[in-house]
């Protein structure tokens, strides 16, 4: 357990020292400063149902800021230490396999999840500002984080794949954003195909993160990504592992 | 079985609390020849004190078809320094990556310490300190910070890892760039603090990996002087190319070539077995006498060849393996009345053996 705190607390030294860090956090907070800009101006020009959290977590910036940052954050990550070769100090101290791999997700995790304290504070502020009704219901502020929570996991656990798969951070970016932004647009399949069948639009269901944001926006919370989001990153988690191990022997 | 074992690792320290039969019984295991002190299931006798560090058995490795090393053991004792030569790509690298649990082997087994690197391998990690090639650091981390870091990871922590960083530190003279970052140090500085890294849980073995290579020669006589006083409490297995380094710091020297040992034994030992014949050389003022014909009648010598050079003869005499006829050739020039001015045996080097035994025609 102490091993696993020692190397989380190295990989999140990474983030935080490095100036990357605070590029990523400049343009993500740009961006969600124009979807919240973007929600009140919006708002203030007609009268609308949707209160600025349901505007904010569904405007275009939004899913951008989303999408973009995952390749970022993840690319480093095992994809650094094959190219530097301090996969070979690192596994030849006595830490296994499986705890380099979970602090890596770990650390990549909290770091991502750091960078949507500061939209927290937008609505904080707004509602301080006397705007309580526009914010709604405080289980209607939280659950879109909660669902940022659940995706993120997922889409972390993509990008610690990717960049497992090769010594390349570039390469390991690209394959990592290609597999995100390929799953969230597989929901776009019921469109295209002229005959839209059941099964097709419940299996696309699971991974359309758009309706999913559209509801937990509204402060419903749908339990099937509570089943989902979770398992399938144990599963990348798994495959990561033994992708890791793999290089590592085969080197 | 596994905690004897580690018991066992310092007999001293429990061998005071063994009754009487149990005392017995250990001094017997330690006459045992080393094979029969594990049973069929590699259980080692209770009251055996392991007494190799590293023990390799018929260890192979292939890469997708091609054979690395085949079929290698070999074993190295506690407090030995052992020097690991061969030509680049014999397999010297491939056997201390699988040592140090980097990589698996395909077939055949090591031990570091008893325990199996790959079975067992968290606990043969701990007991080894081990320095790549290639000397891999994390360049955005400080040198006290990367130290401090290593150490907890290898199971350090509190006053422990603060006391050992600071030994560390003072051991491989890194206390002078402690705080700044790793990427800006020069290569003598990088490879000093990859062996700070390697020696900072204090492990009873230490694997070096061309520990001098890419140093200055002022650097490379203080690394030499670091391992050599290193060698009086861990154990050292470290491969190097430069051989003059091997003959002061190593008691004992494996030769691999092509995946194969060649040769194990001390260097002094190796040298005295090497079959091409030594050298004499003379140079002398012989008057009138023809020095070749006199020498050659001197038994066991080979052959001479001789230079003039203003009035002074230069020979070289080829002489037996193992024979020394200086006494024979200065009680001849006595008699004839030369004025020697030079007499000398070339002996062959720990670089002749080398060629020798891994020269290849293609």
């Amino acid at each position: 357990m102490r091993r696993l705190f020692t190397l989380l607390q190295r990989e999140l030294s990474v983030f935080y020292y490095s100036p990357i860090a605070y590029i990523v956090l400049f343009f993500f907070l740009i961006l969600n400063g124009l979807s919240f800009w973007f929600a009140i101006a919006l708002l203030n020009r007609a009268p609308s149902e949707n209160t600025v959290v349901q505007v904010f977590f569904n405007s275009a910036f939004f899913w951008i800021a989303y999408l973009l940052v995952f390749p970022v954050i993840t690319m480093r990550l095992f994809a650094e230490e094959f190219k530097l070769g301090t996969i070979e100090t690192l596994m030849t101290a006595p830490v296994r396999d499986s705890e380099v791999v979970i602090s890596k997700f770990l650390a990549a995790l909290i770091f991502y999840l750091s960078l949507w304290l500061p939209s927290l504070l937008y609505f904080l502020i707004f509602s301080w500002l006397g705007n309580r009704s526009a914010i709604g219901s405080a289980g209607q502020l939280l659950a879109p984080y909660l669902l940022l929570l659940i995706m993120g996991m997922f889409n972390v656990a993509l990008g610690c794949l990717a960049s497992a798969l090769t010594s390349n951070q570039i390469v390991a970016a690209m394959i990592s954003l290609v597999l995100t932004i390929g799953i969230f647009f597989l929901t776009l399949i019921n469109y295209v195909v002229n005959v839209s069948s059941p099964l097709l639009r419940d299996i696309t269901a699971y991974v359309a993160q758009l309706d999913h944001m559209d509801s937990f926006s509204r402060g419903v919370i749908d339990s099937r990504v509570f089943i989902f989001y979770p398992s399938m990153t144990f599963l990348l988690l798994v495959i990561t592992y033994q992708i890791f191990q793999y290089r590592r022997w085969r080197t | 079985m596994k905690n004897l074992n580690e018991v066992c690792l310092d007999p001293n320290r429990i061998y005071h609390k063994f009754t009487e039969t149990q005392r017995a019984g250990y001094i017997q295991a330690l006459a045992l020849p080393a094979s029969r002190r594990e049973d069929a299931r590699g259980f080692r006798h209770a009251f055996c004190p392991i007494t190799e560090m590293i023990k390799v058995e018929q260890l192979t490795k292939k890469y997708s078809g091609v054979t690395a090393i085949s079929d290698l053991s070999f074993e190295v004792g506690k407090g030995e320094i052992v020097g690991f030569l061969g030509p680049n790509g014999a397999g010297k690298s491939t056997t201390m990556r699988i040592l140090s649990s980097f990589m698996p082997a395909t077939s055949g087994r090591a031990l570091i310490a008893g325990h199996d690197v790959f079975r067992d391998s968290l606990k043969a990690r701990m007991h080894l300190g081990y320095l790549p090639e290639s000397v891999p650091l994390y360049g955005d981390m400080r040198v006290s910070e990367y130290l401090r870091y290593r150490g907890s990871l290898k199971g350090l922590g509190g006053k422990k890892l603060r006391n050992r960083v600071n030994v560390v530190k003072e051991l491989c003279s890194v206390k002078e760039v402690e705080n700044k970052l790793i990427a800006t140090l020069s290569k003598g500085y990088r490879q000093r603090v990859g062996l700070a890294d390697a020696l900072v849980h204090d492990p009873d073995l230490l694997i070096l990996d061309e520990p001098t290579i890419g140093l200055d020669p002022n650097q490379i006589r203080q690394v030499r002087e670091l391992i050599k006083s290193l060698g009086e409490r861990h154990t050292i297995l470290l491969s190097t190319h430069i051989l003059s380094e091997v003959e002061v710091t190593c008691s004992r020297v494996i030769i691999i070539h092509r995946g194969k040992i060649e040769a194990s034994d001390t260097p002094g030992n190796l040298v005295g077995q090497l079959r091409t014949s030594g050298t004499v050389k003379l140079e002398a003022k012989t008057g009138g006498d023809d020095p070749i014909q006199l020498i050659e009648k001197i038994a066991g010598v080979k052959g001479v060849v001789a230079t003039a050079e203003d009035g002074w003869q230069r020979c070289s005499i080829r002489i037996e393996a193992k024979s020394d006829l200086r006494e024979d050739i200065f009680r001849l020039a006595v008699e004839r009345r030369w004025i020697v001015r030079e007499l000398t045996q070339e002996r062959a080097t720990l670089e002749d053996v080398f060629v020798e035994l891994t020269h290849t025609d293609d």
